[in-house]
C-alpha cells in the first residue's frame, strides 16, 4: 500500500478513487474545523504542558521498553545523557546494551547502525546534529535508503536517524543548515519534521515503528519549548502516521504551508495577519516532508486560491521550490495569485545575530509577503 | 620500506625531478619470489619471513610506546648528561609568556560568556605547552591548519591579543569580517587555515596542503622547503578522515606533521571509549610513519620532537610525521559543556596540582634564576591589564561594514546580490529614521 502512495500521491489526487484509500481521509475530513478543534489545548482537562525534548524522550524510553529490538547510539547519548539531553535517563533504564556511546566516529556509527538493521535490529542512530550527518551520509542513502530495493525487496532496513537539524543561535555557517530538501530527495528514505511535542512523540514513534529507514529532522531551538499534549498524545500508543500533514489553524484566505520550527512563526503571522488585516490564513504543518501530503495541500489551496510557503533552508531546490511545483501541476487553476515561497537566504548561515536573524524568515517577513500575496 | 620510494615519486611531473621518474624504476619494483627463499615476497608484504607458528600479534603483549620527555615536573632535566635544549633564554621566556598570556585570556573570555558578551567559547588550559611548544619550531613561511584547541599556535605565530579579541567579537577588525562562531581564527601570515567546526576535516586537507607545498618548493628552488603542521585530538583520530588523510600521507610522501592532542576526553568520551591499542601513535605506526609521543606538558620536549619532525618531513623526498602529545583536558570542552556531568571534579583538581605545562616552565625558569615571584605577579598583571584592554576595545569597535553581507558567497558578487545592495542603499537612503546605521564601520559608505 505504501509504494502507491509514495510514488503517486498527485495521480491519485486527480483520480476519483480518493475517497476510497483505507490510509487516507478525504480532503473534506481533513480540512474540516472538527479536526482542529479536536487538538487538545491547555484549558481542556487532562491535556499536559510538555516539552519537545521530554516529548521525545518519552517516546524513546517507550519503544525502547516495548521492542526489544530497539537500542539507541550516537555521540554522548548514554553517560552524558545527550549533548541536548534528549536520551536523559536512558542508559539508567535501559543499560548500556540498548543506549550506547559511541566513538567520534560518524561514518562508523552510522554505518553500523545500518548493518545492525540489515540484520533485522531497529537502531536508532542519534547525530549530534545532522550537520555532522554529512560525514556519514553515504551510509543513510547509499546503503539505508537503497538496499531494499537493490535486494528485490528482501532486505529490509528498519533504521531510524535522528537529531536536531536546521539553525540554531549563533553557531554560524557549519552548523546551520536545514537538511529537508537533502534527505527528502532520496527514494528509499521517509523524512519526517515534527514541530510540536505531539510532532516529536508521534512522529518519532512512527518513524522507529516503520519499517523503512526513517529521518527525523528535529530543531534544536524547540527543544525547550512547551506544548499542550491531548491525554491521548501521552498514552504509550500514541503514534502519528508518517506521510499525513495537520491543518494547526484553519482559514479560507490564504493557505501558509509549513515546516518544523516555521510553523510556529507561521501561526503568529496567521493570528497578526487576522488582526492587521482581518485575513484568515490557513496553516498546514507538513510534519512529514517525504511522502509529501500532497492532497492536503491542494484541498486547501483549492479552498483558498492563495499559497505560501514558508520554511528555513536555502530557496533553490528546496522543499519550498516542491511544493510551489506541484501547486502548478495540480493547483494551477486554482490559483488566483502566484505562489510565494519565504526560505532562508542564499548565503553560508552568518555568525553575527542581527545578519542570522536576516538569514532566516521571520513573523514579520511572513506577515509581509502574505501581505503582498494578498495585495492588503 | 625499501621500495615505497620510486613507487611513490614515480608520479611527480618529469620536469620536477628527472632522475626518479623513467617507468623503469617503477617497474624496477616488481617482486619476484625467489626459490627456496625462507620470506614471504608478495607485493603487499615485503620481507615478511615464512613461520609455521600461528602467532597472533596481541598489542597488550607488547611494550607500550614511550613518552619523551626532557624535563621532569619540576622542571628539571630528566636525563643530566645530555645537553640542555638548544634554546636561548630570550625564547624560552618568550614561550613562557605567550602560554601565561593564552591561559590568562582563557580565563577572562570563559567568563566573558557566562557574562553574555560572547556567544562561545573554547579554552585550551593545560594544553598551551603542545600548542606553544610545536608551533615554536615551525618557520613562518609553514602552515598550520589547526582544530579549535590551539589559541598558543595562533599566540606563538604572531596573532595579537587584538586579533584574538576582534575575532571574539565580531567587529570590523575580525579577518574573518565577523562571519564565523568565535574561536575560529584564521591568519594570512604566518598561515594558519581558519578553524573549520566539522571535526577532522582539517586532516586531508592538511595533506592536501603538504603535497601542494612540496610540488610548488620543488619546483621555485629560492622557497626554502616548508611543511604543513596539522592539528587534531584524539577523538578526531576515530573520524573516517582521518585514517584517509593518513593514508594519502603516506602513499604521497607529503610533508605534513600530525600533532595529536590525547587530552583525555572527547566532550564527554574518555579514550577508553574513544579507541582501543595503544594510543594514536600506533595508528601512525601503522600507516607507516615516523612516530613519537611526547609528553605534552613539556614545552622543550614538544619543541625538540617538532624540530625533528620537521627535519624529518622534509627529507629523502619528504614524508608524514606523527607526534601524540600526551596531556589532559583541564578545561570543560567548551563553555556548552559542564564536564563534572561525566568526571569527578577531584580528579581535575589533581591534574591541574600535579602536572601542568605552565608550572613545570615556571619552575625551570626559576631553577636556572630566569624567574621569580615579582617577576611573574607583575607578568600576570600586566597581561591581564593588556586583556581587558583589548577585550574593551574590541567590545566598543564597529562591526564589519554592511557590504560585507553580501561580499564572499562568491569570488565576484553575483549580480543579483549587487542588485538587492543596490535596493537596500534606495531603502535606507528613502527611510533614513528607520535605519541605525551607526553600529556599522562607514555608515551608508560601507554599502559602496
Amino acid at each position: 500500500m505504501a509504494a502507491p502512495r509514495l510514488f503517486r500521491p498527485a495521480t491519485r489526487l486527480l483520480s476519483s478513487r480518493l475517497a476510497s484509500s483505507p490510509l487516507r481521509p478525504a480532503f473534506a475530513k481533513s480540512c474540516a474545523p472538527s479536526f482542529v478543534r479536536a487538538r487538545g489545548y491547555a484549558s481542556e482537562s487532562g491535556t499536559k504542558e510538555v516539552t519537545v525534548r521530554d516529548a521525545l524522550n518519552e517516546a524513546l524510553a517507550e519503544e525502547l521498553e516495548i521492542n526489544q529490538k530497539t537500542f539507541i547510539l550516537g555521540e554522548e547519548v548514554a553517560q552524558y545523557n545527550g549533548a541536548y539531553k534528549v536520551t536523559r535517563g536512558l542508559l539508567d533504564r535501559f543499560g548500556p546494551k540498548r543506549v550506547i556511546d559511541t566513538p567520534i566516529t560518524e561514518a562508523g556509527f552510522c554505518g553500523l547502525a545500518v548493518g545492525a538493521a540489515l540484520a533485522g535490529l531497529h537502531p536508532i542512530c542519534e547525530f549530534m546534529t545532522f550537520n555532522f550527518a554529512m560525514q556519514a551520509i553515504d551510509q543513510i542513502i547509499n546503503s539505508a535508503a537503497k538496499t531494499h530495493y537493490m535486494s528485490g525487496g528482501i532486505q529490509p532496513c528498519n533504521v531510524t536517524f535522528r537529531g536536531p537539524n536546521g539553525f540554531a543561535a549563533g553557531v554560524a555557517a557549519q552548523h546551520s543548515q536545514d537538511y529537508s530538501a537533502w534527505y527528502g530527495s532520496i527514494p528509499g528514505l521517509k523524512v519526517v519534521s515534527p514541530w510540536s511535542s505531539e510532532d516529536a512523540k508521534g512522529l518519532l514513534k512512527a518513524a522507529i515503528r516503520d519499517p523503512n529507514p526513517v529521518v527525523v529532522l528535529e530543531n534544536e531551538l524547540m527543544y525547550g519549548q512547551a506544548f499542550p499534549m491531548s491525554e491521548a498524545a501521552q498514552k504509550s500508543d500514541f503514534v502519528l502516521p508518517i506521510g499525513k500533514a495537520k491543518i494547526e489553524r484553519p482559514g479560507k484566505d490564504l493557505t501558509i504551508v509549513s515546516l518544523s520550527r516555521c510553523v510556529g512563526q507561521s501561526l503568529t503571522a496567521a493570528s497578526e495577519l487576522k488582526q492587521k488585516y482581518g485575513v484568515d490564513a490557513e496553516v498546514i504543518n507538513l510534519r512529514s516532508i517525504k511522502p509529501l501530503d500532497v492532497e492536503t495541500i491542494i484541498a486547501s489551496l483549492k479552498k483558498t486560491g492563495r499559497l505560501m510557503v514558508v520554511e528555513s533552508g536555502y530557496p533553490m531546490f528546496g522543499v519550498s521550490s516542491e511544493i510551489l511545483a506541484l501547486s502548478m501541476e495540480y493547483g494551477f487553476d486554482y490559483l488566483t495569485a502566484p505562489a510565494v515561497r519565504v526560505t532562508g537566504a542564499e548565503v553560508p548561515t552568518p555568525y553575527a545575530h542581527g545578519l542570522e536573524n536576516m538569514a532566516f524568515p521571520q513573523e514579520d517577513t511572513i506577515v509581509n509577503q502574505a501581505a503582498k500575496l494578498l495585495r492588503l | 620500506m625499501l621500495l615505497r620510494r620510486p613507487l611513490l615519486t614515480a608520479r611527480i611531473p618529469r620536469s620536477v625531478v628527472p632522475v626518479l621518474t623513467s617507468p623503469a624504476r617503477r617497474w624496477g619494483s616488481t617482486v619476484s619470489q625467489r626459490p627456496g627463499s625462507d620470506r614471504v615476497v608478495f607485493p603487499g608484504a615485503i620481507n615478511s619471513e615464512f613461520t609455521s607458528d600461528m602467532a597472533f600479534i596481541t598489542g597488550r603483549d607488547l611494550p607500550a610506546i614511550p613518552t619523551f620527555r626532557v624535563i621532569n615536573s619540576d622542571g628539571e632535566m630528566v636525563d643530566k648528561t645530555r645537553a640542555p635544549p638548544n634554546v636561548s633564554d630570550e625564547e624560552v621566556i618568550t614561550w613562557y609568556k605567550n602560554m601565561l598570556q593564552v591561559s590568562i585570556m582563557d580565563t577572562i573570555m570563559f567568563d566573558a560568556h557566562r557574562q553574555g558578551r560572547i556567544s562561545f567559547y573554547m579554552v585550551s588550559q593545560g594544553e598551551e605547552g603542545i600548542s606553544i611548544g610545536s608551533a615554536a619550531a615551525l618557520i613562518p613561511d609553514d602552515v598550520a591548519f589547526s582544530q579549535y584547541r590551539e589559541a598558543g599556535v595562533y599566540q606563538q605565530r604572531g596573532f595579537t591579543l587584538k586579533d584574538f579579541m576582534s575575532q571574539l567579537f565580531a567587529n570590523c577588525n575580525d579577518n574573518g569580517k565577523g562571519r564565523n562562531m568565535p574561536v575560529h581564527y584564521g591568519q594570512k601570515y604566518p598561515r594558519i587555515i581558519t578553524v573549520s567546526s566539522p571535526l577532522a576535516t582539517q586532516i586531508p586537507q592538511a595533506s592536501g596542503a603538504a603535497y601542494a607545498l612540496k610540488i610548488k618548493d620543488l619546483q621555485n628552488p629560492n622557497q626554502a622547503p616548508r611543511v604543513v603542521a596539522c592539528y587534531l585530538g584524539e577523538g578526531a583520530a576515530s573520524e573516517g578522515d582521518f585514517h584517509a588523510g593518513l593514508n594519502i600521507a603516506a602513499t604521497r610522501s607529503c610533508p605534513v606533521i600530525f600533532v595529536v592532542r590525547n587530552n583525555g576526553y572527547a566532550i564527554s568520551t574518555p579514550t577508553i571509549e574513544q579507541y582501543r591499542g595503544d594510543g594514536i601513535a600506533s595508528r601512525g605506526v601503522g600507516y607507516g610513519m615516523d612516530t613519537i609521543r611526547v609528553d605534552g606538558n613539556d614545552v622543550f620536549a614538544m619543541y625538540e620532537a617538532m624540530s625533528e619532525a620537521r627535519r624529518r618531513a622534509l627529507s629523502d623526498g619528504c614524508q608524514p610525521v606523527l607526534i601524540e602529545a600526551m596531556s589532559y583536558r583541564v578545561s570543560h570542552h567548551s563553555t556548552s559543556d559542564d564536564s563534572f556531568a561525566y568526571r569527578a571534579r577531584v580528579e581535575v583538581e589533581d591534574w591541574k596540582r600535579r602536572d601542568n605545562p605552565i608550572i613545570r616552565l615556571r619552575k625551570w625558569l626559576e631553577n636556572k634564576g630566569l624567574w621569580n615571584e615579582d617577576l611573574e605577579k607583575e607578568t600576570r598583571d600586566s597581561m591581564r591589564q593588556a586583556v581587558l584592554k583589548e577585550f574593551k576595545e574590541a567590545e566598543r569597535l564597529k562591526k564589519p561594514p554592511i557590504r560585507e553581507a553580501f561580499t564572499d558567497v562568491y569570488e565576484e558578487i553575483t549580480e543579483e546580490a549587487q542588485e538587492q545592495m543596490k535596493e537596500l542603499k534606495r531603502i535606507i537612503e528613502t527611510y533614513p529614521d528607520e535605519y541605525d546605521l551607526r553600529p556599522y564601520q562607514d555608515g551608508l559608505k560601507g554599502l559602496e
